[in-house]
């Protein structure tokens, strides 16, 4: 069964097309990669798919409904999250008010009562600050709660950013270079973490990578983009076979 | 409405015009190189005028004098400008460059209104800028041929300068990429500077013909002209000098005639500039001439 | 109980008490001085909420207290103080005779700006930073125009005069303490944390599930609700009001407020609230001719201002987090301020 599906999305900025007939297939609970040279349009994907950009061709499907004129608030609320290549924490804010933020949608509660804090309300409140906090223990960032995001170290904000993501209830979470700026054994922290997040949260995972490391150690299937065209698919090993993407991504041989 | 008169109300549009055009010229260079609005735009302009004022009552010039001094005093004091309200904030949060350029804008009105008294004074228009010319029966001030070919004239050295000089070319660059000019061993500081001399000196020629045309002098007269130049700019689509040029006839033409064929519209005037730029922002925000601008994710 | 509740109770009965002794004890000229500050502290909040919380920059403040001014004014005016006011062209038959009590009409005046803040912000909305500054400007001086041109209505230039003024220290420090405790507990609840989201970075917060334009629309329409209420304040303290009093030059005194005080802060824009509306009528003298007994100042119109607007540029060049930059006084910071007080007088 899948959960995401692209068919045949293509993006065009005026003359230049960005990602070209690109058909994705996530299974539920997989870890699937993306990976490709500089430019080759995976970061495009990403925002075709959280309705940053609207596809020019093609279609998305979330469960099986199409989601690819819906803005992107409404698609985190059906389910997909993201992180940030260059990450994007609320730099001011708390770690915990990121959380909380990211709770925000699922309150349903409207502004009067939360400003007059009718019980309802606080009810409601108490709950996201206890889900937030028992995040927060869960990625181990917990002594960190009141510090500002900003402050964290970079590996933390990272896994800042993936727990933000989680706490909108997401049941596809989306990647975007989880393991940039790493060293090889944050590198491979950082995997255990991935696969750690898949089992305690039950979301299949879709991640954009550079390190062959990374994505070799936990991702089922692999695609692969270059100059946004897919030019392969499969099993990490497959890939890494491949001549044509030995030739686009890991450099021809001299 | 007679052919006559409606011959008059173009000539009037034309003039008013290329006051809002010469000022809106000095906005879009600034938005074009800082993306910041220099809200003192049209205090710089009201300056020029008082400039004028004194050189011919107080310091006795002849009126050709007083308007070279003026454009190089007032190029002088929008490089004065730049250096005290915006350099230092150039990394800064939008916001604050903002702020700081609202309270600049504050700061010369009452400085005006203390130094120069905040009762009218009257320009000291040249006799030979009084006169009238009849074509059959339309009667048009001179000023009224002069201003359009002033703009004109100036437009073209501007273009000039802009489009085939070095100079211009380090604007241009500057303007697309003010790192990546940095590096290619632009002085970014210099080019910033020359930019707001020549904003300013356009905005001082618009002064001392805005005073042969209305010359009631108070220091909130940047004011009004100032908002209306910089709609010209949104119109023509910022950042775009023959936008600026465009959208100030544009808006100057109109103006003129809403009053000319709906004189009871006349008091709604100041407004009729404002509804026309918030059709044209949510209509195309980049303007006529100007480019789509997205930002990146 | 909370510990931390009833010190809040204890300093909201202080801040009253003061209040009431200050409004036994001062003299008119005083008393009026400190209902500005108060409705100077609605004002403040209401521009701080859209600018600092939701990083919306407002300039159309002016406007919506236009609003709120003009259309308590016109509810609480009795039959014949409409018709001596309304002598050049008579006032539209429906309100001719409508006369309503002060708390009715200032709320109405409130919510009517709260819906056409609502309307004029949802075109605009999308716009991002200086455009949005600028065609809320735009709009600001559109209603003044209105203003001016709808004689049967506003009276045009003429403005309305010998309002009633109702406006007392319980009405203005009343509305002024609600608002305080409002701004808090919006700022606390998820709402205000998502405003400030979106204040930090639009396509993080939209990518958190918050949708842009209902909560940019909710801040905006909020904000105008207490800029309307606090024109209503400012109708009924003056006594009369006409289109020039909304110039411009009132939202930048109330911008001037919000950034010397601290964009975001609460209790900066409550204490720079106070200090500029008392600084601005302590320093009223500049204006005047001034008298230092071996010379006279001739007076010079302008030289209030001229300071207020070097104060400005200063905070902004130098110290461009105001009083407070974003934080507040609380009892917890308060506590902790008292604590370490304690240590170092234990340490020396």
């Amino acid at each position: 069964m899948s959960i995401l599906k692209t068919e045949n999305i293509t993006m065009r900025f005026g003359g230049l097309t960005a990602v070209s007939g690109l058909n994705l297939d996530i299974a539920e609970d997989s870890i699937v990669g993306l990976i490709g040279p500089n430019g080759a349009g995976k970061t495009t994907v990403f925002n075709m798919i959280t309705g940053v950009y609207t596809p020019t061709e093609g279609d998305i499907l979330f469960d099986g409904n199409s989601i690819k004129k819906l803005k992107p608030h409404l698609i985190t609320k059906r389910g997909i999250a993201r992180t940030f290549q260059n990450i994007r924490l609320f730099k001011d804010l708390t770690v915990l008010d990121n959380v909380i933020i990211a709770h925000h949608l699922r309150l349903d509660s409207n502004i009067f009562s939360a400003v007059i804090r009718l019980p309802d309300y606080t009810k409601k409140e108490s709950d996201v600050i206890q889900k937030s906090l028992d995040l927060l223990n869960d990625v181990g960032l917990l002594e960190y709660k009141d510090d500002k995001a900003s402050s964290l170290p970079y590996g933390k904000q990272r896994k800042h950013e993936i727990a933000r993501a989680l706490a909108t209830e997401p049941r596809l979470l989306l990647l975007d270079e989880p393991a940039a700026g790493m060293n090889p054994q944050e590198s491979i922290e950082l995997m255990e973490f991935v696969k750690e997040i898949r089992k305690k949260f039950k979301v299949s995972i879709l991640m954009i990578e550079h390190h062959m490391q990374v994505i070799m150690g936990v991702c089922e299937k692999t695609y692969v983009l270059d100059y946004g065209v897919n030019i392969a698919e499969g099993s990490a090993s497959e890939v890494q076979n491949n001549p044509k993407v030995i030739e686009a991504y890991l450099g021809v041989d001299e | 409405m007679s052919l006559n008169t409606f011959m008059q109300h173009l000539s009037n549009g034309l003039a008013l015009g290329s006051l809002y055009a010469l000022i809106a010229i000095g906005y879009t260079m600034v938005y074009g190189i800082l993306r910041l609005i220099n809200f003192a735009h049209g205090d710089i302009f009201m300056i020029s005028t008082y400039i004028i004022f004194y050189s011919v009552t107080l310091f006795l010039m002849p009126w050709w004098v007083a308007f070279v001094v003026a454009i190089l005093l007032t190029g002088a004091f929008g490089i004065l400008v730049e250096r005290l309200a915006y350099r230092s904030l150039r990394n800064s949060p939008k916001i604050s460059v903002m702020i700081s350029a609202i309270g600049a804008s504050y700061l010369i009105q009452n400085l005006a209104i203390v130094i120069f008294g905040g009762r009218p004074k009257a320009f000291p228009i040249p006799e030979f800028f009084n006169e009238v010319v009849y074509i059959n029966a339309v009667s048009i001030p001179v000023a009224n041929f002069f201003i359009p070919g002033i703009t004109m004239a100036a437009l073209v050295i501007l273009l000039y300068i802009v489009n085939k000089t070095k100079t211009g070319m380090a604007m241009r660059a500057v303007s697309r990429d003010y790192e990546a000019a940095r590096l290619m061993g632009i002085n970014v500081d210099t080019i910033i500077s020359i930019t707001f001399f020549m904003g300013s000196v356009l905005a001082a020629l618009g002064g001392m013909m805005w005073g042969i045309k209305y010359p009631n002098l108070i220091p909130l007269m940047g004011l009004m002209p100032g908002l209306k130049a910089f709609i010209a700019a949104v119109i023509g689509g910022i950042g775009n000098i023959k936008g600026a040029v465009v959208g100030g006839f544009l808006l100057g033409m109109s103006e003129i005639m809403l009053i000319a064929f709906l004189p009871s519209m006349t008091g709604y005037r100041d407004a009729f500039a404002f509804v026309i730029l918030i059709v044209i922002l949510l209509i195309k925000p980049s303007g006529l001439l100007g480019e789509n601008l997205a930002e990146k994710v | 109980m909370k510990k931390e509740n009833k010190i809040r109770i204890g300093l909201i009965i202080l801040v009253v008490l003061i209040l009431a002794i200050l409004n036994f004890t001062l003299g008119n000229y005083q008393l009026r001085i400190l209902n500005l500050a108060g409705i100077y502290v609605v004002l403040g909040l209401s521009l701080n909420l859209i600018n600092g919380f939701a990083g919306l920059f407002s300039l159309g403040h002016a406007g919506f207290m236009a609003i709120g001014a003009y259309t308590s004014a016109l509810l609480t005016m009795s039959v014949a103080q409409k018709q001596s006011n309304f002598f050049v062209k008579p006032i539209v038959p429906w309100l001719a005779n409508v006369e309503l009590p002060f708390l009715p009409a200032m709320l109405i005046g409130g919510l009517v700006a709260a819906v056409l803040g609502a309307l004029i912000a949802a075109p605009i909305l999308r716009l991002r930073d200086d455009y949005l500054a600028i065609a809320t400007l735009g709009f600001s001086e559109i209603i003044r125009v209105i203003f001016t041109n709808t004689m049967s209505l506003t009276n045009g230039a003429l403005g309305l005069k010998g309002l009633t003024r109702y406006t007392n220290v319980p009405y203005s420090w009343g509305i002024a303490i609600l608002t305080i405790i409002f701004m808090f507990s919006l700022r606390r609840s998820s709402y205000g944390k998502a405003f400030m989201a979106i204040r930090e970075d639009e396509v993080a917060a939209e990518s958190m599930g918050i949708d842009l334009f209902k909560h940019k629309l909710l801040a905006f329409t909020i904000g105008s609700f207490f800029a309307g209420i606090g024109g209503a304040l400012l109708a009924h303290l003056m006594g009369t009001i006409d289109p020039l009093m909304f110039r411009f030059l009132m939202t930048f005194n109330v911008l001037l407020i919000v950034v010397l005080g601290g964009i975001g802060s609460i209790t900066g824009t409550v204490i720079s609230a106070v200090v500029v509306t008392v600084a601005m009528e302590v320093l009223r003298f500049l204006d005047g001719t001034i008298n230092l007994g071996f010379m006279v100042i001739e007076s010079v119109p302008g030289m209030r201002m001229v300071l207020f607007s070097i104060l400005l540029m200063l905070v902004v060049l130098f110290y461009q987090n105001g009083l407070m930059g974003r934080d507040e006084i609380t009892i917890d910071s308060m506590g902790k301020f008292y604590r370490n007080k304690i240590k170092k007088g234990a340490k020396s």
